[in-house]
């Protein structure tokens, strides 16, 4: 409590007597550091749990039809009589690991850790503006991630409608098992992490604005911290509309509504229910579901951003582009929610608009590749394992990005919708980027996090099978789709035409295990490191954010005496007539020297 | 035991590997290695695998190309989806497509590649100090829009073209050839097509209408209803004659998708929705394509070591929005053929009228009826 209470205050003599015990120190803490490693922890069992599972449908699609002894030991007999996956829990698996990379690992994950990290450090406040709601924030999220792994337990399974839950399939539970009580968990759950959104995104809106130390002008921020800001006001005005979304079909679900459901007969059986849209969900679903991608992708170039400066020891090409493109991209994601919903039997006019919006969103984003290929060049590289993920982030964000001109074009969305091309494009631009931006910010800030230095050795084989694995998962995946396979099939030997691609299928699954496997080295690293690690120095990268001017302890308001005074733009590396090739923000300019970030045209 | 076995291993294992590590990092620490500091070795590696990477993927990618050419799906078989010497359809869409993207995708991922191998610290004195530069950033910023606007409004004339529901088709005497009219009706987990018969309407029909044999719910007083012609598991289609499909579904969302024609529909129960396109090539022509029978070649080869059945190629009408647990395995044969040969196969059905019994023509629809329920 003394932490928010006197968060906003410069100049006192910080230091907080309390006593602090097991409870308030590591489990019901408001400190924005532990907040954030929570989150990490969090976050990163959720995605070993979804990992896994991508796995276990993978081997389904390798080999489909086969036996697999490990598929009847992990999932029992129910799941796998005779270990083959049934298909009905082939889709809970795919339904599960989509919702579970997408919301807790690549949203309440990422953005938990690194918004909860960075915000107060690299703006130099104390804490954030509400410790407590920060606290209640990840409660929330842990509590929304227990129910979600809960659901996987009952009876009929989980939610199995795909992450999407379009209904009337996830309205009916006649229709498909999972949507029992499997679907009324993963709404629960989702009402609780959308709350925990949305107090953990208010918070951080309001820190940035207010709590910025003295000279922390706009446009002295790191990237990172514009790109988590764009990303809260995102969260903020999109989730709600998910929430309203899923209260009306808990309506639908359990108090005879039919906000979705018109005309419908399952089982012999005619529904009391007329004059629902199902069009009506999709709308709602995808108004969140499109800034979604970008709350996901946001904090993701924001990091690669400061790890690619700091390590190519070179201001971020054009930072003012930077920012400009990550709010055209915040405002264009609200505005190209219907490209999901190209053959949906909406108005072909509407089709023709969100093609054009949609399509406007690939200019920022070329800026943004432009940028970061001229920050690398002529610079003086150092590869440090965040390096080598930031440069993996800004590979995948352009070779999946591109593609996404492909599946904007509406004419072309007719024949791909739903095909393995739009799961190669996703995984790629969305999914990979995210992911490997994660492992960026992870080995960036882990002597932050842990005061520890994390393995460099392991850190290299970690990234380049991983990277290997990323395009030799999702490379095939494009022609499996050109060649026509729906997404979402339990197996593809249903239709002759399709057996042509069983090798590549294998092929895909093979990459599927390779990146698994690959991730074990990173677990052990991580906890090897938090124990064992080498002591981190005070600025291991030689970076000039703010962060790194705290001690290496983690103290509470995080800086001893006062806070910092920021003078310059946080990209003065390699400056001409510096002694070093680093200027750490809170030194002054010197008598003519000029701060790049104040704003050019100069 | 043995599972008691394989734990214990397992753990000893890690055990093993924790001790393992302590020793490493305590040599690390005697020899002065901080891991904060990159090595010029581990630097120059991870610069020179960012070129071997490159060059894997390429030629991984190639090799792909190459090698799954023939998997892919042929030309399409619809006049909006390939038209001979012009650009106005959609494979001529995604070829120019494609052309761009893979150019982008090749140049930046080269550029990337080769600057982190080319300004690694070891070869470099200093970085260059180049913050920003105003023109260069407006030149990215106009070379990708002026693409984008080409690109946009080539899309969204074949667009409007393709999403055109009255789509004609001219007779070789300059008349207006008559649209076929076939409803897809979806429910879990298969499709049934109602063709709309000698009058060209469909009757009417409703979910609430369906009762025994009636599976799809046709209205049985709307006169229209009697010649429709109710057909399951395989449907034609004459050839260069447009085909109006009209789209319902029963239970949950379906999707028609007919990837030869390029063509797909959400079915959506409460609503209708449609789709049209003209057929182009025949079954039996496409059988004779090269590159279908390549694809079909190694297909019966696959097969045959499986010891499963040899195969012909056939168009095919599958599910392509989830909806269910058999959602893989929803499907239906499409064949076209020669109008002669259709209208055969057609007359050879039952109409709606004759299996349901229904022999008067005379019972008027019940518009009132219709109304209240807001029937298709």
């Amino acid at each position: 409590m003394g932490v928010a209470a006197t968060a906003n205050e410069g100049n006192a003599h910080i230091h907080i007597p309390h006593k602090e015990g097991f409870l308030t120190k590591y489990v019901f803490s408001q400190d924005h550091k532990m907040i954030s490693k929570q989150f990490l922890v969090t976050g990163l069992v959720m995605a070993l749990v979804g990992m896994g599972m991508s796995t276990l449908f993978r081997l389904q699609l390798g080999w489909q039809g086969e036996s697999f002894a490990i598929l009847k030991w992990i999932l029992g007999d129910v799941w796998a009589p005779d270990g083959i996956l049934s298909p009905d829990k082939y889709l809970a698996l795919v339904t599960m690991h989509g919702t579970i990379m997408v919301f807790f690992v690549l949203t309440g994950g990422l953005s938990g850790t690194f918004a909860n990290l960075l915000i107060p450090l690299q703006i130099g406040a104390r804490d954030m503006a509400s410790g407590f709601m920060n606290m209640l924030s990840y409660w929330f999220f842990f509590l929304a991630s227990v129910i979600m792994i809960a659901s996987i337990f009952v009876e009929g399974g989980p939610a199995s409608a795909g992450w999407t839950i379009y209904p009337p399939l996830s309205a009916i539970p006649e229709t498909i098992p999972g949507s029992g009580t499997g679907m009324t968990l993963w709404l629960v759950s989702m009402t609780i992490f959308i709350a925990s959104s949305l107090i953990g995104g208010l918070n951080y809106i309001v820190t940035i604005i207010n709590l910025r130390t003295k000279g922390m002008k706009m446009t002295r921020m790191p990237l990172t911290i514009w790109a988590i800001l764009v990303t809260a006001i995102l969260g903020v005005l999109s989730f709600p509309v998910l929430l309203a979304a899923a209260l009306l079909l808990v309506f639908d679900r359990s108090f005879g509504t039919s906000f979705y459901l018109s005309d419908i007969m399952v089982q012999g059986q005619l529904l009391d229910v007329s004059g629902g849209s199902p069009v009506l969900f999709q709308h709602l679903f995808w108004f969140l579901g499109h800034p979604e991608v970008y709350i996901v992708l946001l904090p993701a170039l924001g990091i690669s951003s400061e790890v690619i400066a700091t390590n190519s020891r070179k201001p971020i090409f054009g930072y003012r582009a930077m920012i400009v493109s990550i709010l055209a991209i915040g405002f264009l994601s609200f505005i190209v929610w219907g490209h999901h919903m190209f053959i949906t039997g909406m108005n072909p006019f509407l089709g023709a608009v969100f093609t054009f919006t949609t399509l406007l969103i690939a200019i920022p984003s070329a800026v943004k590749a432009f940028n970061y290929l001229t920050t690398l060049y002529k610079g003086r590289i150092i590869f440090t394992p965040a390096m080598l993920f930031a440069i993996g982030t800004v590979s995948t964000f352009v070779t999946g990005g591109v593609t996404g001109i492909i599946l904007a074009d509406s004419a072309l969305d007719i024949n791909l919708h739903d095909t393995y091309f739009v799961v190669a494009h996703f995984h790629i631009v969305m999914g990979m980027s995210a992911v490997l931006a994660m492992f960026a910010g992870i080995y960036h800030w882990f002597p932050k996090m842990y005061c520890k230095m994390m393995n460099n050795k392991l850190g290299y084989v970690h990234f380049w099978l991983t990277f290997i694995s990323a395009f030799g998962v999702f490379l095939p995946q494009h022609f499996i789709g050109l060649a026509g396979i729906p997404r979402r099939y339990y197996e593809n030997t249903a239709f002759p035409m399709f057996d042509d691609m069983l090798e590549l299928n294998q092929l895909v699954t093979w990459f599927a295990i390779l990146g698994a496997v690959a991730q074990l080295l990173f677990v052990f690293n991580f906890l090897f490191s938090i124990f064992k690690g080498q002591r981190a120095p005070q600025n291991p990268w030689k970076s000039n954010t703010l962060e790194w001017t705290t001690p290496v302890e983690h103290i509470h308001g995080n800086w001893h005496g006062a806070l910092p005074t920021v003078h310059r733009w946080p990209y003065d590396y390699s400056k001409p007539g510096a002694d070093e090739d680093f200027i750490p923000q809170t030194v002054p300019l010197a008598e003519g020297e000029v701060d790049e970030g104040a704003g050019y045209g100069h | 035991m043995i599972t008691f076995l394989i734990y214990a291993v397992i753990f000893l294992g890690v055990a093993a590997l924790v001790r393992l590590a302590m020793v490493y990092q305590a040599s690390k620490e005697l020899r002065g290695e901080r891991e904060e500091n990159v090595s010029a070795s581990e630097n120059s590696w991870n610069a020179i695998l960012f070129i071997v990477f490159m060059i894997a993927l390429y030629a991984g990618y190639i090799y792909l190309i190459f090698e799954y050419s023939d998997a892919l799906l042929p030309k399409a078989a619809s006049a909006h989806g390939f038209k001979e010497g012009s650009i106005y359809s959609i494979d001529a869409l995604m070829n120019i497509n494609l052309v761009v993207v893979n150019i982008v995708f090749v140049v930046i991922n080269t550029l990337l590649f080769f600057f982190a191998f080319k300004y690694v610290r070891e070869k470099r004195e200093t970085a260059e100090f180049f913050p920003h530069n105003n023109k260069l950033e407006l030149f990215w910023t106009i070379i990708p829009s002026i693409f984008l606007a080409f690109i946009i409004i080539f899309g969204l004339t074949i667009w409007n073209n393709v999403m055109d529901a009255d789509k004609e088709v001219l007779a070789a005497d300059g008349s207006v050839v008559e649209p076929v009219v076939i409803e897809l009706y979806a429910r879990q987990f298969d499709w049934h097509a109602r063709y709309a018969g000698a009058d060209g309407e469909l009757g009417m029909a409703n979910v609430r209408y369906i009762e025994g044999s009636n599976q799809t719910g046709v209205m049985k007083n709307d006169p229209n209803s009697l010649d429709d012609i109710i057909v399951k598991s395989e449907f034609h289609l004459p050839v260069n004659v447009p085909v109006k499909f009209k789209i319902r579904s029963q239970d949950v969302i379906h999707s028609a998708y007919m990837p030869h024609f390029r063509a797909q529909m959400n079915a959506v129960p409460g609503m209708n929705t449609q789709f049209t396109f003209v057929p182009t090539i025949t079954t039996n022509e496409m059988r004779q394509d090269p590159k279908v029978m390549r694809k079909y070649e190694k297909i019966n080869l696959i097969r045959s070591e499986k010891g499963e059945d040899q195969v012909e190629f056939d168009y095919i009408l599958l599910c392509n929005k989830i909806c269910g647990a058999s959602h893989y395995n929803m499907q239906m044969k499409i064949v076209v053929e020669s109008q002669e040969d259709f209208d055969k196969w057609l007359s050879s059905k039952k109409t709606f009228g004759d299996s349901e019994g229904l022999t008067t023509k005379s019972k008027k629809v019940d518009n009132k009826l219709a109304e209240n329920l807001e029937i298709n």
